[in-house]
């Protein structure tokens, strides 16, 4: 499987790669870790005339901290993420969630801005960026914008980027310290895309749960904060019954499909689970009093 | 700009410059090219790690990466993974000990994703060695034996030995 | 034949791993010659529909395209593939009551496809990209046919016809049968009857199928690269496609990168591409993608198996019934192979005095189903291991003691099973201690009773695991022959040929070993040559777990007359007689008189024709010899699986605690690379328990197109496995061994199923079709729930 030919950029700046892209008036796909668009190029899947290559603008994999956030360059790979103590500090749930993307090698590659803007339904990244009430900054013709997580997927594989927008960056508000996190995810082998996954932060107060964050990938067709689920754990802690109605709730709030590697029924039940494993874990793992 | 494009990089050691289409797959330009067909191809989409290279120091899948963009890259390939004496590397010889290969098809890759999680980890237990290794796809050895083999290169590689 | 520092029985390090450790080895995609060209092949979209029109007028057009050919171009050019390669002995269709009608494939097809993938047309350009690019310019028209997908509806009275000129979808149908089991199961205490579904999936080796082609137009020669198990059938059928003597035909394949069966027949490109060499007068190669081996390299198993057992309080096997059906797809290249393969294997080790079996093949619109590691028997072994367990269920027996009840025992052997073989002769199991193998896993494992204990306290703490036991016995080494040719070179080393086509198995290797303890020399001095016509005359090739009963047959008789005119040759310039000489490292010499030798360097010139040579009157010239051995039939290897599992219940997700696997493949030449064999092959059956699977849609449509949807197992889905070995040597071969290249891959889905089963016991639910997914599991544990069936 050979992919098509195209033409092939390879700018210097955002601003060129914006204006071919604009340039192609969507013809053109924007090229970063490679790991998802290549193959499907291969399979013909899909056919750019144009491939607008990133890999060389430079610092757009900048790791920053500041003012309680973390911001991230689009093109910073999930393997230096992986490895980046300040990540592993300060978004442990990212850093978690890294672990489960992919394989070691992929990872080198595969970058942050690159998952999201592809937008698989059951990639984990995308997923933590709704549990952590992200937002990535875009760049387009008509200027810069912020792109919160909840309006950012759109469809599978969908984002809300316009034609001729880059993503450039991603940001997360930092994790309260000794907040309690978990990724439970069910795929048919490590490493695959998930079946369904649930990404979880707690914080706690005692037995109050003070802030709870729940949210998925592969259940749906774009990952989702399960707001109702998360209003139960805060009304009423968690302890097993909390727990348990509030993985009940998820079960009954999540969109599942059907394809080839699970029904919606199997994804739905194994939301309940693994929402219900996951809280369990994240508030074992968390401090009983999060500064 | 499909026409073909000028790439520079250096593969195990060497210098090579070449000149192919963009839509050229970094592994077809190895094999091809560069003439080093010790890199194979088992699926074409990024899944059996039977391509995996060093690219940089790091392992990444040359099937579903350009030629293009490994211009200005260090690449290290199995052909390179030898001692200049022909010894083999530790690794490797640790896979010969172990009988880690049978068809010899995903080696290379297994050898080289093996290598680059051994810079990271370098006293790996089993478990960590198993996780490693599924990065890469092999069908005949069941892996128990590259676990074996990745066990022991690894506690040679320790022991200093060349 | 092994003596105290003989080879044989040592685990050497392999002489293949250098080249393949260093990025040395040649497979066939690394190949390069001048002015190759490459091909990419035009397929079908569809799954069943009459070919309106190809028009490659636009494809032939493309940049660097050298030619676009259709099979209707092809039609009158090339005849179809043969359609019994695969042949069955007069013995066998004189006692076996059969009709098969194998449809002959063509190279391209011209009327209909038949299944998605199936090649329409062919592009030869001068790269890959380029063929590629052309192919997709072809403009096809199909008018599509309703597809079949079920064996069972593609039987139906009204199911659309895929072979129109058979005017019916029911290739092949055979029965045999032992005793009366009819009257046996009317009589018997107890009865049971089950269907049992082993599906559809694959060998997938990790280095795709591909063909290289060279003609030669000074000598009229064809030269054929093929990563094939079977060069000389490649060969064979080649040069009848081409019109040329075998002479000017020579097929060899290089390093083959795992076979495991679907590299072990004749394939459409084998004969394509040597064709458009020829015609081109240019090199011409085509290598499989993965998508593309998805769609047209052969799949396998696809078996579903109507089974009555008849038995006693006691669990003692009265009768068994089973008549089941192979879902071939749309081609059946082996024939009766692999159905055949299930009959003979179903009885396993058990004693089952009355026996009926029927196999019926159903052509469907999918990819043709051939043979992989196992080879039908996976299929027999699940449906005996899983009934064999519902026996003992509805007894409230342990599944072990019912199968030590039922045992053939050692002081049973050999033990005539009541019916033929694939080849004729009559099945005898010759050796074995089928219960002191289960028995070995069991304890391995710590024992029934221990495990119990352990499953109940974890019972009680919501853990649900289970042991389960699958048991098999292999008929290996399979005749019609396998040849070796055993030459002394002048440098004095030995030199060995076979027809064996090795694909990891380490044949270089154990040949040496072989040879040298029958010279007396270092391995390191045996030059072994495999897998090239060029090589040996006649050659059967490897598949069916025979190459080393077959070949150290061959090598051991060979050698013997090679060794006879040596010693003759020898006698005659040491001046004695040939009785008081031995073989001596690297020579021949004088018994007890150290010094009296001859090297065998000189021995072949001394064996030269010509003046002044060293033979004594009546000796022939030369130092060689081919023996094709023909075995008198297939020696019995087996092993007992035993898998411990643990199956979350809120999950579905079955993790393997422990696997064990006692094994008796007879004389182990090399216990490290027997060991690997054992490794690969259980990892596969693992993979066909629990994750590997073809799947197609109602309409014929390939779901499986990739590796991101064919599950292959990685080393995170295979367990750490315990290896216990018996030896009953095989009285049938010279140095008594025992086939073991399929036999990992033929018990784990049994095990596995039992032991899921066993897990769930508690819930009562039954799992009788394959691969157990753990969505399957939670369906079938709410069904339980809902009390639907």
């Amino acid at each position: 499987m050979k992919p098509v030919k195209f033409e092939y950029y390879c700018p210097a700046t955002i601003d060129e790669a914006i204006a071919l892209l604009g340039r192609y008036q969507g013809e053109a796909r924007v090229l970063a870790g490679g790991q998802s668009l290549v193959p499907m190029m291969s399979f013909r899947l899909a056919t750019p005339t144009a491939i607008v290559d990133l890999n060389r603008i430079p610092s757009l994999d900048k790791i920053e901290a500041a003012n309680g956030n973390v911001s991230i360059g689009a093109m910073a790979r999930q393997r230096q993420l992986e490895f980046t103590p300040l990540i592993g500090e300060r978004l442990p749930l990212l850093g978690e969630a890294l672990r489960w993307v992919g394989h070691l090698p992929t990872r080198t590659r595969g970058t942050i801005g690159g998952s999201i803007a592809h937008a698989d339904p059951a990639a984990e990244i995308p997923m933590v960026l709704q549990a952590l009430a992200g937002d990535v900054v875009v760049r387009g013709s008509q200027g810069e914008r912020r792109v919160a997580a909840p309006d950012l997927f759109v469809a599978p594989l969908t984002t809300a980027l316009g034609p001729d927008e880059i993503l450039t960056e991603v940001r997360f508000p930092a994790m309260p310290a000794g907040a309690g996190h978990a990724i439970e995810e069910f795929a048919r082998r490590k490493g695959d895309f998930a079946i369904a996954a649930i990404a979880v932060m707690l914080v706690r107060d005692g037995e109050r749960c003070t802030t709870a964050r729940l949210a998925t990938a592969g259940i749906g067709p774009v990952p989702v904060r399960l707001r109702d689920a998360e209003a139960i754990l805060e009304e009423r802690g968690l302890g097993e019954v909390a727990v348990a109605a509030a993985a009940q709730r998820a079960a009954e709030l999540v969109e599942p499909m059907t394809d080839h590697n699970a029904s919606a029924d199997f994804r739905r039940h194994l939301t309940g689970v693994l929402t219900r494993r996951a809280v369990l874990k994240a508030r074992d793992r968390g401090d009983v009093r999060t500064g | 700009m499909s026409a073909p494009v000028d790439i520079r990089l250096t593969v195990n050691g060497q210098l090579h410059e070449g000149r192919c289409e963009p839509r050229k797959l970094l592994v077809d330009f190895i094999r091809e090219d560069l003439g080093l067909t010790g890199t194979h191809v088992g699926c074409e989409h990024g899944i059996c790690g039977a391509c995996t290279i060093l690219c940089n120091g790091e392992a990444a899948r040359s099937c579903i990466m350009f030629a293009v963009q490994a211009d200005g890259a260090e690449l290290v390939t199995v052909e390179g993974l030898a001692n200049k004496d022909g010894t083999l590397h530790p690794l490797q010889q640790a896979f010969h000990e172990h009988h880690a290969l049978q068809c010899g098809f995903c080696t290379p890759g297994m050898l080289i994703a093996a290598l680059d999680y051994l810079k990271i980890n370098p006293s790996p237990t089993e478990d960590e060695i198993r996780e490693a290794i599924s990065a890469v796809l092999c069908r005949c050895t069941g892996y128990v034996n590259i676990i074996k083999a990745v066990k022991a290169g690894a506690e040679a590689m320790r022991a200093g030995q060349p | 034949m092994s003596e105290a520092g003989g080879f044989v029985g040592r685990s050497l390090l392999r002489r293949e791993d250098r080249r393949l450790l260093t990025g040395e080895g040649q497979f066939v995609a690394d190949l390069e010659l001048p002015r190759m060209l490459h091909v990419a092949f035009v397929r079908s979209q569809l799954a069943h529909a009459r070919i309106r029109s190809v028009d490659l007028s636009q494809a032939a057009a493309a940049p660097g395209v050298a030619l676009a050919l259709s099979g209707a171009d092809l039609r009158q050019l090339l005849p179809p593939v043969p359609d019994t390669q695969l042949s069955l002995p007069s013995k066998w269709t004189t006692l076996v009551q059969h009709e098969f009608h194998n449809p002959q494939q063509p190279l391209l097809v011209r009327d209909k496809v038949r299944h998605v993938g199936e090649a329409i047309a062919v592009i030869v350009a001068d790269s890959r990209y380029a063929a590629e690019d052309a192919a997709a310019l072809a403009i096809v028209e199909l008018d599509p046919l309703p597809a079949v997908v079920d064996a069972e509806a593609a039987l139906a009275p009204d199911a659309p016809i895929i072979h129109d000129h058979l005017k019916t979808n029911l290739l092949g149908a055979f029965s045999i049968a032992k005793g009366d089991a009819g009257s046996a199961l009317a009589g018997a205490p107890r009865r049971l009857q089950r269907r049992f579904y082993h599906h559809r999936y694959a060998a997938m080796p990790i280095e795709c199928r591909g063909v290289a082609a060279l003609y030669d137009p000074r000598t009229d020669t064809v030269t054929i690269w093929s990563a094939t198990q079977v060069v000389h059938w490649v060969r064979r059928e080649a040069a009848a496609i081409l019109g040329l003597p075998e002479a000017r035909v020579r097929c060899l394949a290089l390093d083959v990168g795992g076979g495991f069966g679907v590299k072990g027949h004749v394939y459409p490109e084998d004969l394509l591409i040597p064709f458009l060499a020829r015609r081109l007068g240019r090199p011409v190669r085509w290598l499989e993608d993965r998508h593309e081996h998805l769609l047209c390299s052969a799949h396998s198993r696809d078996q579903l198996h109507e089974v009555e057992i008849g038995f006693d309080d006691d669990g003692r096997i009265l009768a068994l019934r089973d008549d089941f059906i192979v879902d071939c797809g749309a081609w059946n290249p082996i024939g009766a192979g692999v159905p055949y393969n299930t009959a003979a294997h179903l009885a396993g080790p058990y004693k089952i005095e009355h026996l009926a079996v029927s196999g019926r093949t159903a052509t469907t619109n999918k990819v043709p189903n051939s043979a992989y590691r196992g080879a039908g028997r996976p299929e027999a072994v699940f449906a005996m291991e899983r009934i064999i367990d519902l026996v003992a269920t509805t007894l409230g027996l342990e599944p072990a003691e019912v199968r030590l009840r039922n045992m053939i025992r050692a002081d049973q052997m050999p033990y005539c099973a009541g019916i033929p073989y694939r080849d004729g002769e009559p099945i005898v199991y010759d050796s074995g201690d089928y219960p002191r193998a289960l028995q070995q896993a069991l304890d391995a494992v710590g024992g029934v009773d221990a495990f119990r204990r352990r499953q109940r306290e974890g019972r009680q703490q919501g853990e649900y695991l289970g042991l389960g036991i699958g048991f098999y016995v292999e008929g290996t080494g399979v005749g019609p022959f396998e040849g070796a040719t055993v030459r002394i070179d002048p440098s004095g080393k030995v030199y060995v040929s076979s027809g064996a086509c090795p694909q990891g198995q380490g044949m270089e290797t154990i040949f040496a070993q072989i040879v040298a303890d029958a010279w007396k020399v270092a391995p390191e001095d045996v030059v072994v040559s495999l897998a090239d016509t060029a090589a040996i005359p006649m050659g059967f090739g490897t598949v069916a777990s025979r190459s080393t009963v077959t070949a150290s047959a061959a090598i051991h008789h060979a050698s013997e007359r090679v060794r006879e005119k040596a010693f003759a040759v020898a006698a005659n310039l040491l001046e004695c007689a040939p009785a008081d000489l031995e073989l001596c490292d690297g020579g021949v010499g004088v018994v007890g008189v150290p010094g009296a030798a001859v090297s065998l360097a000189r021995l072949a010139q001394a064996a030269r024709p010509g003046w002044d040579h060293g033979r004594p009157p009546g000796v022939e010239a030369g130092l060689e010899e081919t023996h094709y051995w023909e075995p008198p039939t297939v020696t019995w290897s087996y092993a007992a699986h035993v898998a411990i599992v643990e199956v979350d219940p809120e999950t579905g997700h079955v993790a393997t605690d422990k696997y064990v696997i006692a094994h008796d493949c007879g004389t182990v030449v090399n216990p490290l690379l027997v060991e690997g064999q054992i490794a690969g092959g259980t990892a596969q059956g693992i993979g066909g328990a629990l994750l590997e699977e073809i799947g197609y849609d109602a309409d014929g449509q390939l779901l499986t197109g990739s590796l991101t949807d064919y599950l292959v197992p990685t080393a995170g889905d295979i367990p750490a496995m315990q290896m216990l070995h018996q030896h009953s040597p095989s009285p049938l071969n010279p140095l008594g061994v025992k086939g073991v290249g399929e036999g990992g891959a033929v018990a784990p889905p049994a095990a596995i199923a039992n032991a899921i089963c066993d897990a769930l016991a508690a819930f009562g639910v039954e799992f009788n079709r394959t691969p157990i997914t753990p969505e399957r599991i939670m369906q079938r544990l709410r069904q339980q729930r809902l009390g639907v069936s």
